[in-house]
């Protein structure tokens, strides 16, 4: 008996990006007109007049991966979220739970779709950025890497939001009052070492540093925190939400009945 | 006949305590169309949902095909089909792409020709472009019914199947399922119509607060349950049932205008008609004249009403199953 049906977990994963292209507008447009609006008012006209630069670079330079994984993130939770909570909201997860599909399949076609949008997306956001700053990548493909571990990694952790949340509110409640404000005080804008003490030791416990400092790490080869700790992190919260989801199947906690 | 599905001893308590399933057995036969017949909340939907996934049975075994449906899942789902109650499905999808797609979950590779063949059946080819939500409460309901056959299943749940639809389209999909029957595909149906049962079903369940109260043959039971009810007017008003016909079980109309039988349960309905012969033999040797006879057997309504309903409901009576 095979543990993994490829044709299934193609099927679910196609069905989901052609729902992202069916609502194009929503799904890539918007993120990327607000983080365009994002590098024209920061990077353009107020990074402008900041001769000096953060950390040695170019202020709009600067914010890019921070601007990148703040889209990445909310996206990638979003898109995830909202795949896996409109068929439970409408009925249509019946068809899901009846097929001979397991986790892996679901997690490949939802979690893999929801990804793979987050990587178009920063495809799109990073040629858009190169219209109002220059910027570098000193690693593309640790760069490469690193966003694909993060969308994938917060995918993970929408799909678990989406089978969390019973109410459109509750979906949004976590990205708007948790993702949105730990991304902004987790270095998309400043650095952390800008910080006095002992905010820089509190601003220290919030995951987020870690992302955006990663990133940056593989844009400009200097961070606020070490690459590996980043990396390691970032896998840690990966492994922890895969195994969350395995126990939900397993458990059919607000899956089945 | 070769059993399909046995379920055995299957217990569902939600986790609020409402025990949904006390110990249900039932046995499904390769090739034959059974209806499940039941008030609201009576079970039904939640057995669909313990055998194809939805619901995690507190107890009890499933077993499709010979074997284990807990253990075997992956390969024993390929072969069940379901459609359920409720209009649920992605309704911005075109109805091609929907179908394909249930198949594709399935794990099939894609055969456009049998999906056109579905879609023909179900009158959906011409359909096939536009979005479901376009289409028409019967109409969704047959591409919901259409993405259930796109993997070719063996056993097919329909949980309410023509809810909501016309008459004619209601008829129409009798037709399709009969068709389904022919093609060698077993149907386990749930319905409100009763007709629906009567007009297709070769056997009938009959199931109440979680417990099965009877599985039959339908025309076996239509013929031990069912009653014959005459309706004899007289054409002189009676102050009594006269000596002569008190042996029938009769009763008299409080104008007294009017002779009611009711007899024939559980002799079938020859036997009814039968008694009643005898009844308007007697009626005429004791000088009693009458104008008219209205003559009709139980529907299988009326035992299903009787069964739940009557004063008898057998809250507790035993499973009486005949081998089909």
């Amino acid at each position: 008996m095979s543990l993994f049906n490829a044709r299934s977990a193609w099927t679910i994963y196609r069905q989901e990006l052609m729902r992202a292209f069916r609502t194009a507008m929503q799904s890539i447009l918007a993120p990327v007109l607000t983080t365009t609006l994002y590098f024209v008012v920061f990077g353009a006209a107020i990074g402008g007049q900041m001769k000096s630069g953060v950390d040695g670079l170019n202020y709009g330079a600067f914010i890019v991966p921070g601007l990148l994984l703040l889209t990445i993130l909310g996206e990638s939770v979003s898109n995830a979220s909202f795949g896996i909570y409109m068929p439970r909201f409408t009925g249509a997860i019946y068809e899901l739970l009846s097929a001979p599909v397991g986790v892996a399949e679901t997690l490949v076609g939802f979690v893999g779709a929801a990804a793979t949008k987050s990587l178009i997306l920063a495809a799109i956001i990073l040629a858009t950025a190169s219209f109002f700053v220059d910027y570098s990548i000193a690693h593309p493909v640790y760069a490469f890497f690193f966003v694909l571990l993060v969308s994938a990694s917060f995918s993970l952790f929408g799909f678990i939001l989406g089978i969390w949340a019973d109410s459109f509110e509750k979906l949004t409640i976590v990205p708007l009052l948790i993702l949105t404000p730990l991304t902004f005080l987790g270095g998309t804008f400043y650095s952390i070492d800008m910080l006095p003490e002992p905010w820089r030791q509190v601003a220290m416990a919030n995951p987020v540093v870690y992302l955006v400092n990663g990133l940056r790490w593989t844009f400009y080869g200097s961070s606020d925190v070490p690459i590996a700790l980043s990396l390691g992190l970032t896998l840690l919260f990966l492994v922890l939400c895969v195994g969350f989801i395995t126990w939900i199947f397993k458990s059919g906690w607000r899956l089945r009945t | 006949m070769q059993p399909i599905l046995e379920i055995s001893g299957l217990t569902k308590t939600y986790a609020g305590g409402f025990t949904a399933l006390k110990g249900v057995d039932l046995t499904i036969n390769k090739g034959e169309i059974f209806a499940l017949l039941g008030p609201n909340g009576a079970g039904k939907t939640t057995l669909i949902g313990a055998v194809c996934g939805m619901v995690r049975p507190t107890s009890g075994t499933i077993t499709a095909f010979g074997e284990d449906m807990g253990r075997h899942w992956r390969t024993l789902r390929k072969r069940v089909g379901l459609v359920p109650q409720e209009l649920a499905t992605d309704m911005f999808e075109p109805v091609l792409r929907s179908v394909n797609h249930s198949r594709g979950l399935f794990g099939l590779a894609p055969n456009p020709a049998l999906v056109e063949d579905i879609l023909k059946a179900l009158s959906l080819w011409e359909k096939r472009g536009e979005q479901i939500r376009n289409l028409s409460g019967g109409m969704k309901r047959r591409v919901l019914i259409a993405k259930a056959l796109a993997h070719e299943p063996e056993l097919l749940f329909l949980d309410e199947p023509t809810a909501g639809v016309d008459v004619e389209l209601r008829r129409d999909m009798w037709k399709q399922i009969a068709l389904l029957r022919e093609r060698g595909t077993t149907v386990i149906l749930t319905t409100h119509y009763i007709e629906e049962a009567e007009e297709m079903a070769d056997r009938v369940g009959i199931i109440r607060k979680g417990e099965i109260l009877m599985v039959d043959e339908k025309a076996a039971m239509m013929e031990r349950l069912g009653r014959t009810e005459a309706l004899i007017s007289l054409a002189q008003p009676l102050a009594e049932v006269p000596a002569g016909i008190a042996a029938f079980p009769v009763t008299l109309s409080e104008d007294g205008r009017t002779v009611v039988y009711r007899g024939g349960g559980g002799e079938g309905a020859s036997a009814g008609t039968a008694e009643v012969a005898e009844l308007t033999k007697a009626l005429t040797r004791a000088g009693i004249d009458y104008t008219a006879i209205d003559i009709h057997e139980s529907s299988l309504e009326d035992i299903f009403v009787n069964l739940l309903e009557g004063p008898d409901a057998p809250s507790s009576a035993p499973v009486q199953e005949t081998a089909a």
